[in-house]
């Protein structure tokens, strides 16, 4: 029987203020524990919440960014449950009137663009972190967290395969990060994917039993998790079982999901208006300058790449693929403006340096875009032969020096000196009477064995195309 | 009757309290008076009045975001039953 496979995401991103959603405690990652809390995120009796404002500034970002309808009136709500990591004993979220609905993105999965709608996507505060003793029975609990604001991002149950989820993943990653709204960090835990999966005989219309698959914070893992899962579900439905619903948690190390019985029970969350939070009301006013401030996002930028630059789809696909390494790419393109040559090499020499396992951290790259520029117009202008700006640049990679400095330190000047290489040519000439007489004779390909004689003598620092014209010159007269 | 025994315990449950039977009985009492106090707003028509939230004909009240000072981390523990100088214990969830 052929099934299809039905997914629906939940992704959690934490917004980059200053400060937390409710209290001016820090949001900054990786302080002592308990250390940035105060009675509100506490959760002391007594104490009011008040919204940041820059909260729901960046959620009308993201909604405008997805093709959101932005709701004009918005209202926190109290989702209920008792867990350690929440003192209150209630998450505050929003349910009924949530900020924002019914949008979509397009992504490209097997050569295929679709679009995949956005069910709603709401502003809510994170929970605190828990630490399990590995021999007590005890956990240790860091309110740190407990108050970051998180904006949730719901899509309908239109996602086909793993690979499509993960290529929607990556679309928000990178509309987040182009709207600088959250640093998308998957290991700390700024952008979080839970996922809903369940399989159907094809045709039917009604959805099979789901399970919620948690602990995949990679994209690679979503993947796999997804792929193990889809497989699990096969396997179950075509010996006539029953997937049970239930919360799985991914296992990486032993690539298998395992069910997470326990804070399961009951999902009762007895959501209700928070009534310390008075609504949210948005006027058009405020959207348009949001608006208006909006950078340009992924898909518009390479539009415009392949429009304007005349770059290949799939090399401007590459170059956006997240905003920090198209900013470098235009900067670098301001200094040396041939996009394709550019891009060319950004796309060897320096992701092949870069690349870590989701992805590319050009932040951490120490050629400044102005020093890749600064080495392209050393080939352009014959100073250096392409093949040793290679070299070059994984010295600049290295050490973190200009292409200039590197060039002249190592000696690395193409000779374009015609006397001196006149003179080397001869020598090479007498030295080689059998390929002379060959050359003379018609083997002309013989031309590539003078010239690479001349740049072992020269340690490849002889200007090629002069080199190349000076043999046939002198091998033509002799 | 506003609530029955089995919704005490089922409330009781996702609070992880462990009542008796007889706590059961004196709870689901005294929570059956406070719906039933509640429930007289049910007499009242409502019928074309928009849902509220709240009673105050206010909205939008933010704040900067701005850092303000947070309590120290032995502030931050001092109520806490049980802590090891960093961080809230707890028993252990998974």
């Amino acid at each position: 029987m052929e099934f299809e496979t039905v997914i629906g995401l939940e992704v959690h991103a934490q917004l980059k203020t200053k400060s937390k959603i409710f209290c001016g405690c820090s949001t900054a990652f990786g302080a002592p524990p308990n250390t940035n809390t105060c009675p509100v995120c506490l959760g002391m009796p007594g104490v009011l919440p008040v919204l940041n404002r820059q909260v729901v500034e960046y959620s009308i970002r993201m909604a405008l960014a997805t093709n959101c309808r932005i709701e004009r009136v918005n209202q926190f709500a109290r989702k209920n449950y008792f867990y350690p990591d929440l003192p209150k004993g209630y998450q505050i979220s929003q349910f009924e009137l949530p900020i924002a609905r019914h949008g979509w993105v397009e992504i490209e999965a097997a050569g295929q663009v679709r679009r995949i709608g956005l069910t709603r996507i709401h502003m809510e505060e994170d929970a605190g972190k828990l630490i399990h003793d590995p021999r007590e029975p005890v956990s240790y609990v860091d309110l740190n967290r407990t108050g970051t604001p998180l904006i949730e991002i719901v899509s309908e149950p239109e996602i086909r395969s793993a690979e499509e989820a993960v290529a929607y993943l990556k679309k928000l990653h990178a509309i987040l990060r182009y709207l600088d709204i959250c640093d998308g960090n998957m290991e700390e835990g700024s952008f979080r994917c839970d996922a809903n999966i369940s399989l159907r005989p094809k045709g039917q219309a009604e959805l099979g039993t789901r399970t919620e698959l948690k602990n995949m914070n990679s994209f690679r893992n979503v993947q796999r998790a997804l792929e193990f899962e889809e497989r699990r579900q096969r396997d179950i439905l075509l010996e006539h079982g029953k997937v049970v619903q239930e919360t799985l948690l991914w296992d990486a190390d032993k690539n298998i999901t395992t069910s997470m019985r326990g804070k399961e029970e009951a999902h009762d969350y007895r959501y209700f208006p928070d009534p310390d939070l008075i609504p949210v009301v948005i006027d058009e006013a405020w959207i348009e300058r949001v608006r208006a401030a909006m950078p340009e996002l992924p898909d518009a930028r390479q539009a415009r790449f392949v429009a304007e630059l005349g770059l290949p789809a799939a090399d401007a696909e590459v170059l956006t693929a997240t905003r920090e390494l198209a900013d470098y790419f235009e900067r670098a393109l301001a200094l040396y403006p041939q996009a394709k040559k550019l891009g060319n090499w950004i796309m060897t020499e320096l992701l092949r340096e870069l690349k870590g396992e989701d992805g590319i951290d050009i932040s951490a790259c120490a050629v400044r875009p102005e020093e890749l520029a600064a080495l392209m117009n050393m080939i352009e202008q014959g100073t250096i032969s392409g093949k040793i700006a290679k070299a070059v640049f994984v010295d600049m990679l290295a050490t973190g020096k200009p292409a200039a400095v590197v060039v002249q330190e190592k000696n690395l000047v193409q000779m374009s000196d015609t006397g001196e290489l006149v003179r080397l040519i001869q020598e090479i000439i007498a030295a080689n009477p059998q390929q002379v007489a060959d050359y003379k004779a018609g083997k002309t390909k013989l031309i590539g064995f003078f010239v690479g004689q001349l740049m072992q003598k020269t340690k490849g620092q002889a200007n090629p195309q002069l080199a190349n014209q000076l043999f046939a010159k002198a091998l033509a007269t002799d | 009757m506003k609530i029955t025994p089995e919704e005490t315990e089922h409330v009781a449950r996702l609070a992880h309290l462990d009542l008796s039977a007889v706590e059961v009985h004196a709870m689901t009492e005294q929570l059956d008076r406070i719906l039933s106090y509640v429930a007289k707003l049910n007499a009242l028509e409502t019928e074309g009045v928009q849902p509220t939230t709240h009673a105050l004909a206010i909205h939008n009240a933010f704040r900067a975001d701005e850092v303000h000072s947070s309590l120290t981390q032995a502030e931050a523990l001092a109520n806490g039953p049980q802590q090891n100088g960093e961080a809230f214990v707890v028993p252990r969830i998974i």
